[in-house]
This record gives structure tokens, sequence and C-alpha cells, in this order.
């Protein structure tokens, strides 16, 4: 996704006004700016570090950090496979694989066509229902092989 | 005053110095790696650790952060501390194998090989993480030009997106600081150029304008200017030639 | 569904809030009360779905203003979602599907007819049960602190004001000094349930004594441990009871301000405590002039980035503060130099949640509950290979078996229990011989693992324990924040010394190598986070050694686990050569030998992903 810098500006704008400029919700500004632009592109963490008047470092070592958030591009879609520990025991691993196998990209990448983005979270805390993978925000449990392929193809 | 035994031996100081202040100041020999005068104290490297016993409770700390206590009872050299000591000094020589200061600690303690690095490893920078460049540059020099990015096994020093130079400032204290020499500084002339384990930038040096020799980082003497007040045209001389 | 707040005027002294419940309790008008969860787990079943029908088949038969349908938090029995009770009776039905919506509201909610077939059946004897305290799965539980998430809809203030929420910030308030508060915490023994176990009084009178104008109460909702699910669960289904706790610290400990730090992962529990804090704000339950006492307290939300080490104090503090999450030494403890250098006070999820019922009910009346040095309950999430997976709260010294095999179920497929994790990265696994543990802070610790914040994993014979050792150990690299070198470095070459035992490369003194390192992580380590970290690996080689050596000597993986050690095989016997695990290999490893012929594997193609073995219905793949 390509987005110019003005409106990527405004978002920043928007969201340090939303937070009251406040340093230490950087945080939380980074989260609502990756809400609207899905990853957090170099001029908005340059913009927020100028709005907030803290070191550029301090950004870029947070969003860094933090898994939760993405330096790159990310895909239409989000596979996210749970790799907590209920899941590895009912075989996480394997639906993983499976997935990358299917996608031909490893989890942390996204597919050439921008389609789909596979990550891996450590627990997202549905672990009854272990494997779980969630599609779009959408919980998907008692996840194996042969569901791969059903749930890739709904996504569209 | 606070008074408290360190290897059997009793010492006092003022209430908010930390152990290793005191140790030093008598004499005790306890390694360090990420600690500096100069900055604040950090924690990371643990190779400071001692032992401390408090209630009949014995544990490890580290030296440069632990502030005195009364009544403290502390072993630097027991036979907990050597041990952890050692591991921590044996990972870190698995992580820089090529580095003359972690060589040498590693000798001290009667370390030859590292147990834990593997005949195939390649990677090897030198850097240790101590993170002593990052605060020297944010607390003393004031850029905040270079950080600790990444999180966990994959952190790493580096400029922010790992080429954004905007605030460095060339002044090479970062380089100084470095305990294991992980951060390069070359002059040739007109350029410096900074070469920190995973980014690297040239910058323009100032030429004297009597005697044409290159003396000193362009935005150094910019920085410098800027925040005693002076004039960029005071720094047009080499300190030979301002005579 | 109706409900409308009765009045949004604030309450404005104790008699106030007392009438206003009294109004809610004399108002209440339907006899029959359809609860729907809608927890994360029935959610992925579909219950928003099935309660969208409800509400539509309540109001096509014409049953509004005598029936109300009320979405609640989780309940617990996830193994068994969508969840619907039918209240008062407690009529359990699971396994809902949108088509039986119609029927039961026909039958049951109109004709007062029980359906048989969505009830729960009791595997081992056939028998269907009604309700659900007579579940086994409830029955031998005590839920004092995560029962009220069934009856009440999380994003109603009026719900949990009926059910006598705020109650004991009402006490609290009109009757006791802040020491008196401290010291019925202090005299419950109630322990701090985020994983240290801390005990709760002493952290609050430290704080409370602790110098300074400004304290800060922080609510701890990073869960990260892997495998639990409790305080998620309570902030999503019952928020309200976690700000009234805090609300009583906050006057216990002279704090104004408070947060609750939440995890990134869990929206929900965003939403809901965003819309708990704006409801008692307007109620004058918190905020300025608390119930017309001058006492002030605002809550604020903290998000957390997805970092397992923010569930470390300090770490947590250095998020909030919006820098990178990273611990520092606490020689000098956080009550006393914590957030902004301010005393304070940081207590779990469920922690919190035990201190209204402590108020309500006394502290002598907790301190009946449980054990020794563990009083009162704890919630576990019960999941991995057992029956009944859920969240489960049950009194401290239950033994691990009455857990596993009663509220449980047992293990599913007639597989042989191997071991249980408990305490998350930072426990360790417990064998078969330590099922009779009476389960609690001490006794846990003392078999090599610890409480945690409550995750029980439960282990059978095809789970590999040096996988698991493995797995925990990535997780924790993964997640160690990186600035200390025990942790750092160490968690990477112990991966990696696993790495090579999987790969059938290890060698005899691997083990001592692990067993050094985790004792240099466990003494030279800078946060908890690492402190731990060695637990895992430690525990595993205390009980499981021989499937370390199994690996090490004979390259052999016992379990059928690690890639490198193991073969998929055609048992030709079992094959009709139906080809459907043809179709699903994704390296092309099997070939088609004729009808009724077994199929043909290829061993040097195969890339052993298992898919063969999860598609085959004839048992005709196995693995060695």
């Amino acid at each position: 996704m390509s987005v110019n810098k003005d409106s990527i500006y405004n978002i920043v704008d928007e969201v340090v006004v939303k937070h009251n400029g406040d340093p230490s919700m950087l945080v939380a500004m980074l989260q609502d700016v990756q809400a609207q632009l899905y990853f957090l592109p170099r001029e908005s963490i340059v913009r927020i570090a100028e709005k907030l008047d803290i070191p550029l470092t301090r950004v870029y070592s947070v969003a860094t950090f933090f898994r939760a958030f993405s330096l790159k591009p990310r895909g239409k879609h989000n596979l996210k496979v749970c790799m907590g520990t209920a899941c590895h025991v009912r075989g996480a691993e394997k639906v993983l694989d499976k997935i990358e196998t299917e996608l031909c990209v490893c989890a942390g990448e996204t597919t050439k066509d921008m389609k789909y983005t596979i990550e891996t979270a450590n627990c997202v805390g549905a672990c009854a229902l272990g494997p779980v993978v969630v599609v779009d925000n959408e919980f998907v449990g008692q996840m194996t092989t042969d569901k791969v392929k059903t749930i890739l193809e709904k996504c569209n | 005053m606070v008074t408290l035994t360190i290897n059997g031996r009793e010492f006092s100081g003022a209430s908010g110095q930390t152990l290793l202040n005191i140790a030093q100041k008598a004499g005790i020999d306890i390694p360090t790696l990420c600690h500096s005068h100069a900055v604040s104290d950090y924690g990371a490297c643990r190779v400071c650790l001692v032992e401390v016993e408090k209630r009949n409770r014995k544990r490890l700390v580290t030296a440069c952060l632990y502030p005195i206590e009364e009544g403290l009872k502390v072993a630097t050299d027991s036979e907990r501390v050597i041990k952890v000591r050692k591991t921590i000094i044996e990972l870190l020589l698995a992580r820089a194998p090529d580095s003359n200061d972690i060589k040498e600690l590693a000798t001290k303690y009667g370390i030859e090989a590292s147990r834990f690095r593997d005949v195939t490893e390649t990677s090897n920078d030198n850097c240790i993480l101590c993170g002593l460049c990052n605060r020297v540059c944010a607390e003393v020099v004031g850029v905040d030009a270079i950080s600790l990015v990444n999180r966990g096994t994959r952190r790493e020093v580096a400029l922010p997106f790992y080429d954004e130079t905007n605030d460095c400032i060339a002044c090479g204290a970062c380089s100084y600081i470095c305990p294991t020499k992980a951060i390069q500084m070359k002059d040739t002339k007109e350029i410096r150029t900074m070469i920190w384990p995973n980014s690297k930038a040239d910058f323009k040096m100032q030429q004297c304008e009597s005697c044409g020799v290159h003396y000193a980082p362009v935005k150094q003497l910019e920085y410098i200017a800027l925040k005693s007040g002076l004039s960029v045209s005071e720094f047009n001389n080499c300190p030979d030639c301002r005579h | 569904m109706v409900n409308i707040e009765m009045e949004t005027c604030r309450l404005t002294d104790y008699a106030d809030l007392e009438s206003y419940r009294a109004n809610l309790q004399a108002k209440k008008t339907e006899n029959k009360v359809i609860t729907i969860c809608c927890g994360t787990g029935c959610l992925a079943y579909g219950a928003s779905k099935i309660g969208q029908s409800f509400k539509d088949e309540i109001k096509n038969q014409g049953l509004e203003g005598t029936v109300s349908v009320k979405f609640t938090g989780c309940q617990g029995f996830c193994e068994r979602g969508p969840l619907v009770v039918i209240r008062p009776e407690n009529i359990l039905y699971q396994r809902v599907k949108p088509e039986d919506v119609s029927r039961i509201v026909t039958e049951t909610i109109r004709n007062d007819l029980i359906l048989d077939d969505l009830l729960y059946t009791i595997p081992s004897t056939n028998e269907k049960v009604r309700c659900e305290e007579d579940v086994p799965f409830y029955k031998k539980q005590l839920r004092l602190v995560f029962g009220t998430n069934g009856y009440i809809d999380p994003t109603s203030l009026d719900d949990y004001i009926q059910a006598g929420g705020y109650q004991a910030l009402n006490k609290v308030l009109s009757s006791m000094s802040p020491d008196e508060v401290v010291d019925e915490i202090k005299i419950s023994g109630l322990r701090g349930r985020g994983g240290g176990g801390f005990a709760t009084g002493a952290k609050w009178e430290i704080t409370r004594e602790a110098p300074g104008e400004l304290k800060y109460v922080i609510c701890n909702c990073d869960e990260g441990d892997p495998g639990a699910f409790m305080d998620r669960s309570l902030m999503e289904g019952n928020p309200h009871s976690i700000i009234e706790g805090m609300v009583i610290a906050a006057y216990a400990v002279g704090a104004r301000q408070g947060y609750i730090y939440i995890r990134n992962e869990y929206p929900v529990a965003l939403k809901n405590s965003e819309i708990a804090i704006k409801k008692a704000e307007e109620k004058g339950l918190l905020g300025k002039n608390i119930l017309g006492t001058g006492f002030d307290f605002s809550i604020k939300i903290s998000r957390g980035g997805g970092a397992f080490v923010c569930g470390e104090s300090t770490a947590l503090m250095a998020s909030i503060e919006g820098r990178t999450g990273e611990p520092r030494a606490n020689y000098i403890h956080t009550s006393e130099k914590g957030l902004w250098e301010r005393p304070t006070l940081l207590n779990n999820v469920e922690t919190l949640a035990n201190i209204p019922l402590i108020i309500n009910k006394g502290a002598e009346w907790f301190y009946g509950i449980g054990t020794g040095n563990s009083k009162g309950t704890k919630i576990f999430s019960l999941v991995g290979k057992v029956h009944n997976t859920g969240l489960i709260e049950v009194p401290m010294g239950i033994t691990l078996r009455e857990i596993i095999y009663e509220i449980g179920g047992g293990i599913p497929g007639g597989k042989k229990f191997k071991a249980v994790q408990t305490g998350g990265p930072s426990g360790g696994c417990l064998p078969e011989e330590k099922l009779d543990l009476s389960v609690d802070f001490d006794e846990l610790s003392r078999a090599g693992s610890m409480m945690g914040s409550g995750a029980m994993i439960v282990m059978d014979e095809d789970n590999c324990m040096v996988d698991i050792a493995r797995y925990f150990l990535s997780f924790l690299e993964e997640e160690s924040c990186g600035k200390c070198v025990p942790c750092r470095e160490g968690l990477k070459r112990m991966r990696q010394i696993l790495d090579r035992i999987i790969e059938g490369k290890g060698q005899d003194e691997d083990i001592e190598l692990l067993i050094d390192l985790s004792e240099s992580l466990t003494m030279g380590a800078l946060c908890g986070l690492g402190g731990s970290a060695g637990n895992p690996v430690l525990s595993t080689i205390r009980h499981f050694k021989d499937e370390y050596v199994a690996h090490i000597q004979e390259k052999r993986c016992p379990a059928g686990v690690c890639k490198p050690l193991i073969r998929y095989y055609i048992v030709e016997a079992n094959c009709n050569g139906c080809s459907l695990c043809i179709k699903e290999c994704p390296a092309d490893a099997i070939s088609f030998q004729g009808k009724k012929q077994p199929v043909k594997l290829d061993q040097d193609k195969c890339t052993k992903c298992g898919a063969c073995y999860d598609i085959c219905r004839l048992n005709a793949v196995e693995v060695k």
C-alpha cells in the first residue's frame, strides 16, 4: 500500500492531538497510526518524533521493540497463527507449516501479491480452542492442516 | 554514613552510593563492561555481579546499581559469583570472540574457549550491546543519534532506520566509550566515516581557513556553536591557527 | 435486550447507592433470562449469531419484557461452546446452533420442556445433565470470583450493581479507615495472582507507608503467559469488579491516579473496560468526589504493544511512560519508586477482583478457604490434552488429579497422561507421580514448578518433553527484551543446544551445559523473565531425563514429535488406497499403486509435515 506523505502527516497529527501530545502515550499513538495505515511508514515515525519533540531514536526503538508494530507494509488479509503452549501441544507448528507451504512465504512475511501476511502470536488467549488461527480478527479454533485451504479460500 | 562489610572488611560510605563506588574506592577489583562514571548505570552486562546477604538470604546483585545498606554483607568473589560471572564471560566470548578486551577478561578467569560458540558460526561484530554508546550519545553529547533497536536476540545498536544520520554530529564519543571497539571511526581528510555494527555514514570535516587541515566534523562544530551560542565563524580555524 | 440504565444521575452518598440498588432489584420484571456466553471461545463458535437469533425470536414470539437475552462474558466451559444458560433454573444448553434457537424459545421458554439433545452428556455414564451446577466440570469448582461472569452483561453497570456491585466500596468509604482496609487484606492472606505470589496486604502497606504525595495504582492486564486467559475473561466479563478493587486499593494506599495496562491482543477487554470506566464515572463511583466522600481517583487505560516482558513490573511501567518495555533493576521496590519514580501499587486483574469479595464477606471468611499459606480460590485455564478445556475456579489445595480427571474429564482419545505444565514459561512440567500434589503456591514451587498466573496445560504421551522445553526457550528468546547478557545470550545458546539435541546431534555433555546455563540465568539475570527462564528446562530434565537421553544417545524421539528423528510409515494392512493423503501431501512423496492397493511413501521426498497422518481416516499412517 502506498500512501502519500501529506496524508500520513494528517493521520499522525490527528492522533497526536487526540492524545494531547503526551509523549507517555507513544505506544497508543503508534497503535492508532497503524490502525489506519496497517503499518508504520518511515514518515509516520519521523513525524511523531517531530510532533512530540522527542528524539527519533526513542520512537524508532519503541516501534521496533513491540511486536504489535510492523514497519513493513502488510497484506490485505492477516493470518495470525497462535503459538501459545496450549496450541503448541495440539499441533500449532503443523498448522503454521501448512499455511507457509500453501502461501510460499514464511511467518512474518507478506505474499508478493500483497494478499496475505502470516504472523505468529505467542498466545492470543483463546487457549481452550487450540490450535487457533486468527484470520482478520476472527478466531478459528481447533485448526487442523486440512482446514487450511478452506480458511485461505474464504479470504476474499 | 552507612557501614557495610565487603569480603569481611568493614567499609562506610554516604547513603545513595553503590557497592561499586565503595569497592572501587577501596581498590577491590570488580570487572565492569557497561559501567562508566560518565553515564547512568544500566545493569546489562552483569559481570559486576556480587553476592549480598540480608536477613540470612543471599542473592546476586549488580554492584553498579545496588545502593549500599547498613549492615549489608557483600562478597565479591564467592563461589557462586565466580561461577555465574564465568558463564557470563563465556557467553560474551561466544558472541565477540575477536574482541581483545573480552579475550583478556576471559583469560583472567581461566577461560580458554567458550563452550557455547558453534564452530560453524560466522557472525561477529564485537558488539556486546552494553548500551554505553547510546547512553553517552544521549546523556553526555545530548543528540540521541543512535539507540538500541529491536528486541531480544535481534537487538542491535543502530541509527534510526539504520541510515538516518540527521542527529549524528560524528563526534565519535560512542566509538571512544565502546569497551569492545565495535564502533569504528575513520578520518580521511575531508571525510569522517562512522562505522557502527549495523550502519555506516560519512560526515564532512571542517577545513581550517588558514592552514587547510581538516580538523573536526562540520556538524559537531555547528552543534557546539548552537549549544554555546558562539558564531559558526569562530570555528573557521583549527586550534593551532587560532593563536 | 432491554437494558436501559435507569438513571444517569450521579450517586452522591452511601444511602444513594443502596436505594439505587434496591430500586433496580424491585424493577426487575422479566421472569426468565437467557444468557449467552460471549467469551472468545463461544464467539469463535458463532455465539453472536445465536444471540441475535434469540433476540429476533423473543420479539417474533412476543415475549419481550418477560424474557430477556443477556450477552455475558466467558462462563468457562469453552470446550462445549456456544453455551446458553436459561436462568433462574440454570438450564445449560451446550454446542447450541442457530437452528436450535427457535425450539429453545418455543419449548423451554414457553413450555418449560427440556431439550435433551442440547444437554451435556457425561461421557462415562451417558447421563444427561440438566443444570449448570450439576455438570461435573462445574461441580468441583468454587466460583467466587469468576461465577458472576455468567450472570451479568459486562457493559451494564446496573447489572453489576444489582448483583451487589460496589457494596464493598460503599463499606470501605463509609466505615473503614485506609489502615483498616490494609489490615483486612493482610488478615485475609491474599497473595498476588499474577505470578509472584507476593502477599497483597504487605504490598499495599509498603505503598501506603512510602513517602510521597503522588501515588499510583496499576492493574496488570498484560496476561502474556501462553495458555492463560483468566485475566482476559475477567476484564471482558466483569470489568467493574476490577475497577471496584482498584478504587478500594487506591483509597487504602492513598493514590489518586490509576492505570489499567491491557495487552494489545485483547480488544474486547479494552472496549469493555473503557465502557465500565465511563459508566462508573457518570455514576460517581470513579473520578472526582467518589460517592460524595471527597475522595478522588481516576483510571486511564494504557495499551500494551505486544511484549511478554511487559508483565514484569518495571517493564510495564516503562511502557506506560511511553518507552521501550525494558525492565530495570528493582533493588528499590516499585512500591516505593515505581511509575515516574513515585510509589506505585501494581496488582494483577484476578487479585483485584478478589478485593470486593474479601471486603464484603470479611477477611476471616476468606482466610478459611484454601491451605496454609495459600488462601482463597484460584482461576486456572485448563487446556491442552484434556476433555473439558476451559476456565475453572477452585479452592487452593485441590489436587492436580481432581482438576485434570474430575473437572477436566481426563485425557481424550484413550491416550496416556504425561505431564501438566503449570506457571507458564516460568513454571515447570509435572509428571504423573505429582498428580496428587495439592495445588497451592508452596507445593507447586516445591515440586519445581510454580503457580504463575494459572495456566495449566495438560500433555499426553504424544508430546515430547524435549520439544516442550525447546518450545518455551524459543518463546522466551523471542520475548526477552535483550537487555542483559545471561538472558539474551544464555537463552539463545540454550535454544541452540536443544535444537541440536532435537536434530539428533546432541552430545553427552549437553544436559550439563543446559543445567549450567539455567542456573546462571536464575542467579544472574536482571528480571523475573530471565530469572525463571531456566525452569522449563530444569523441570523437564528433572522429571523426564530419559527422554533427553533417548534423543542424545539413541537419536530417537519416543513421542514421535521431533522431525529429524522420526519417520512416517504406511501401515499397508490398513490402507485401501483411497488417495486422500496423496492429494494432501505437499511434497509429492506418496504415490498411488492401484485401486485397493496400499499407497507408497517415498522417505527421501517426505518432509515429515504430518499432513498424511492428520488426514488419514483409516489409521494407515504411523509415526515412529
